[in-house]
């Protein structure tokens, strides 16, 4: 039986073996895959590109203090991003859960249409979740649009659910109880993340502060962002990259503050207005200046 | 001789409930481009979409197609013109006759095309031509738009491939099996298709994927349930079920709950015992051919339990805060930007109920009916909202009344659907949809066309349905405003909901729905009971004659533009037609039209045939007319007879 762990190397292995970039993790918080660069931006413009990598990916408001046997604040998602997706994408989707050790002539799969959106990023598109017994184990996309602006090449993107799917081939009730490593349970590992997580983000994170950060970061990046010039001639200096991280900092801050109850339902519209606003700067930032790079390459 | 077609659409996973609409498009679209055929069959699975059609022509007749060409006085270099146009000597022309004069011309023979070239024209435009709610690119920019990507076609006439391309993708004979227990590529012709499905793990007719399910849960006693059996037999290309259980201390949470984790969240039906209630049992249907090691099953229950875990977990967390205490909650949780929030709205509704007469109870139910929006298990499971509401009043020890009402608040949800189940849900179910229809109407949400993002004709429908099956006699005008410059928008769509209720839904006619209308309601109850009367009336023989003589009698009154209303003087009277039928109409004058109309009818017909209404002498003219006008007021109070549609 693969402990958590083999099961994300065996993944990375099979991916990495289809011509995918093996990525680690993305250093600023995000709440799920989606949201960093390597997919957020990578998915724009017209070049291929083809990457997995594990995103911890935190959603403060799903804590439970460690209680829930299936339910966490930081969750590891395995992202693969093939773009242009390839015409055998399910079936090859198919033989990474084969690669596991998942029997899919003994066991049920389903697609069920379920279609993506990520208001804050601009972003959308066509899929379904995928269906093991039952299990809802990986979210597929066909990307259309991103930062508002529909994508030149249509990526496929896999998010593996790896708690869940680990869960499901260790035959465990709880995902506490998985092994991560023999002699090391998930518990072991990241047990202490849940509970304080969930003391921090729903009894002690201070909201004055919280917004006080929310607003210096969402300054940051759209100062950065006025300074972008799209006519000068040394357009791949401009700090993309790091006005991106401060946008991703304001959704974790927006999250956290979210799971707090400080963030009102009239409020919320506009707060997730503010944050996709930049996040379509960042986008439309990202695309020209791949433009430029593609006609440099041109030439 | 005749040739069959086969096409299948291959695809990735289609969302099951646009199947059958996306067949019904295709047929559609093919039948549009007239290519003979005999018959026409339509199959689906999520991953194909397929038309056999039995008897095309291998090419289409030939045929003749006449050009005309200048004035037989034309100048001959004109029509010399014409001949070399159409690639012929100007002897070849001939002349003639039309209405406009005499003029040269040229029949041309059409050679009838090949089918195969035809269609090979026109399938790429049929396929694309489906139309789906929501569609997606996957080439590129621009590319072809369709629900999933495309990944392979079938297309054969006869023997023959018809050759297109479709989105990178080129027509063939390779059709693909189930996806894990067939081949991904075979080799198919037009009759051996089906069959060939059938090796490879697909079974093509709905019909028998319909029926192994049935077949396949035969010994269990489910709930039936039609819904989700359609969506298993298009989610699924070889269904088969299987029976899970769980742990029967889950019983113990409320059944609604326990249906709905396994219903919307799992697709599972669940199992009766023979008493009718829930069992700790589910039938999930796979996809794949059995489950001999049981891998399938315990995967399925545990996610079960996992999920019944969770709800019993908010079902518990829930109970720690009252809902009476979540009251002020609400004013957190919007119900629409611009009508404030569900605290505002609760409070709305509670004045609402006491305008159409509830009681304290209505008032009570009214005031908790929207707390469980604050609970965890209505966050998790939100279709359960009102229901778990429902639920958590009678554990909180409120009146049955209360409880009901709070648990029936959205009901009907559909046509179909009942009213709520006792007087107080009744009235906390019509101020909640009174209060959103007016408040969206107010500020200008109003529905047009397919747009209705705040369902407000299913809100407006369940308001006509709870007064007149309710038996609720309170005045609508009194409810939304009764001058009809208070909510004119509002007014105009609750008419058009009555109207489809009593036809759509009661089966009444449209001119009977017309008729009683035209005359005003005091409320809709007593507009079904003159609905039913009119009904009634329709049956006897009596009935068409007088209602076309009403029509006639309206339009005198019109011609004259009469309204005068009056004594009527009896010595104005010519003895004969006329003084019978004021006779007879001062004997059966009050009582009910049912009683009236066979006395009624002879003598209204003799006095059309011999009085002549527009007499000379004015006076007596005025008499007639008043008459006339006296008998139509007195029996059009039921209905206004002239708006049903006579056959004479």
């Amino acid at each position: 039986m693969p402990s958590f762990q083999e099961i994300i190397f065996k993944l990375k292995q099979y991916w990495a073996e289809r011509g995918c970039i093996i990525q680690e993790p993305y250093d600023v918080e995000v709440g799920a895959g989606t949201m960093c660069p390597e997919t957020f931006l990578r998915v724009l413009g017209p070049k291929p590109y083809r990457v997995a990598y594990v995103q911890p990916s935190r959603r403060p408001a799903d804590g439970r203090y460690g209680d829930n046997p299936n339910r966490l604040f930081k969750h590891s998602q395995l992202q693969v991003i093939l773009k242009p997706s390839p015409g055998d994408v399910v079936e090859q989707y198919l033989g990474s859960l084969e690669a596991i050790g998942i029997d899919l002539r003994k066991h049920d799969i389903k697609f069920e249409e379920d279609n993506w959106e990520a208001p804050t990023l601009g972003a959308w598109g066509i899929g379904w979740q995928v269906m093991l017994d039952g299990l809802e184990i990986t979210q597929f996309t066909y990307f259309q649009q991103c930062g508002g602006i529909d994508l030149d090449v249509v990526p496929a993107e896999l998010t593996y659910g790896l708690e869940r799917l680990t869960a499901f081939l260790q035959v465990k009730d709880s995902v506490y109880d998985i092994d991560w490593t023999q002699g090391f349970t998930y518990r072991d590992v990241r047990y202490l993340d849940e509970l304080q997580y969930s003391v921090y983000n729903f009894e002690l994170a201070d909201v004055p502060t919280l917004w006080k950060l929310f607003d210096l970061h969402e300054g940051e990046a759209g100062r950065l962002l006025k300074l972008y010039d799209p006519k000068s001639t040394e357009k791949l200096r401009f700090p993309l990259l790091p006005a991106y991280d401060q946008v991703l900092k304001c959704s974790n801050i927006f999250n956290t503050l979210d799971a707090r109850g400080a963030i009102s339902v009239t409020e919320r519209v506009g707060v997730i207005q503010r944050v996709r606003r930049l996040a379509v700067g960042a986008a439309q930032a990202w695309a020209d200046q791949q433009q430029q790079q593609t006609s440099e390459a041109a030439q | 001789m005749s040739v069959p077609l086969l096409l299948e659409i291959g695809t990735e996973e289609i969302p099951d409930w646009m199947i059958r609409p996306a067949l019904d498009d295709l047929r559609r679209l093919f039948e549009k481009t007239e290519i003979p055929h005999a018959s026409i069959r339509m199959d689906a699975t999520p991953r194909r979409l397929v038309l056999r059609a039995e008897g095309l022509p291998p090419r289409l007749a030939d045929r003749q197609e006449r050009v005309q060409g200048p004035a037989k006085s034309a100048p001959p270099k004109a029509v010399e013109g014409f001949a070399r146009k159409q690639g012929v000597a100007p002897e070849d022309l001939i002349v003639e006759t039309t209405a406009k004069g005499e003029y040269y011309s040229y029949v041309k023979r059409v050679p009838g095309r090949a089918v195969k070239e035809l269609l090979a024209e026109a399938l790429p435009g049929v396929i694309l031509g489906i139309s789906f709610p929501k569609t997606m690119y996957w080439t590129g920019k621009g590319g072809p738009r369709f629900i999933r990507p495309i990944r392979w076609i079938v297309a054969l006439l006869g023997e023959d491939i018809i050759p297109f391309e479709l989105a990178a993708v080129r027509s063939g004979s390779l059709t693909s099996g189930h996806r894990r227990l067939g081949a991904r590529e075979i080799v198919v012709t037009a009759s051996d298709y089906e069959e060939r499905l059938g090796d490879h793990y697909v079974i093509l007719s709905a019909e028998a994927r319909r029926k192994k399910i049935a077949d396949g849960m035969a010994g269990v006693r489910i709930k039936r349930d039609e819904a989700l059996l359609e969506t298993l037999v298009y989610l699924t290309e070889f269904p088969t079920p299987i029976t899970g259980g769980f742990d029967p201390e889950f019983l113990q949470l409320p059944e609604e709950v326990l249906i709905t984790v396994m219903r919307h969240h799992q697709r599972y039906f669940s199992v009766e015992d023979a008493q009718g209630k829930l069992a700790p049992q589910f039938v999930a249907v796979m996809n794949i051919d059995s489950d001999p090691e049981g891998f399938v099953r315990r995967g399925n229950e545990r996610v079960l339990r996992a999920r019944f875990n969770d709800a019993r977990f908010f079902w518990e967390t829930d109970q720690k805060k009252k809902l009476a205490d979540r009251v002020p909650d609400l004013a957190h949780v919007t119900f629409q930007a611009k009508l404030g929030s569900y605290l505002e709205k609760t409070e709305r509704m509670i004045a609402l109920t006491g305008m159409l007469g509830g009681d304290q109870h209505a008032a009570q139910a009214a005031q908790l009916s929207k707390c469980d929006l604050t609970t965890e298990l209505v966050k998790e499971f939100t279709e359960l909202q009102g229901v778990v509401g429902g639920l958590y009043a009678r554990v909180q020890g409120e009146p049955e009344p209360v409880w009901q009402a709070i648990y029936d608040q959205y009901k009907p949800e559909s046509m179909e659907d009942g009213i709520p189940r006792n007087r107080t849900g009744q009235i906390v179910a019509l101020a909640d949809k009174l209060d959103t229809l007016t408040g969206c109407f107010r500020v200008g949400l109003i529905p047009t066309g397919s747009r209705d993002p705040f369902a407000l004709r299913r809100a407006a429908q369940g308001v006509v349905k709870i007064l007149v099956e309710g038996k609720i006699e309170l005045d609508l005008r009194d409810l939304i405003g009764r001058e009809r410059l208070d909510n004119p928008d509002l007014r105009d769509f609750f008419e058009d909901r009555i109207r489809f209720y009593f036809r759509d839904y009661r089966g009444f006619a449209y001119d009977e729905v017309n008729a009683c209308m035209a005359v005003a309601s005091r409320n809709l109850v007593d507009l079904e009971a003159r609905l039913v009367r009119v009904q009634k009336l329709r049956g006897s023989a009596d009935f068409e004659p007088l209602a076309a003589s009403f029509k006639r009698i309206r339009n005198i009154l019109e011609q004259a533009k009469f309204t005068g209303l009056g004594a009527i003087d009896e010595t104005l009277l010519d003895p004969g037609p006329e003084r019978d039928l004021y006779d007879e109409y001062r004997r059966i004058a009050g009582q009910p039209i049912e009683s009236a109309i066979s006395r009624l009818r002879p003598k209204v017909d003799l006095y059309f045939d011999k009085v002549l209404v527009n007499a000379p002498d004015a006076r007596v003219r005025r008499n007639r007319l008043t008459l006339l006008n006296t008998m139509l007021r007195e029996f059009s109070t039921i209905a206004d007879f002239s708006e049903i549609v006579t056959k004479s």
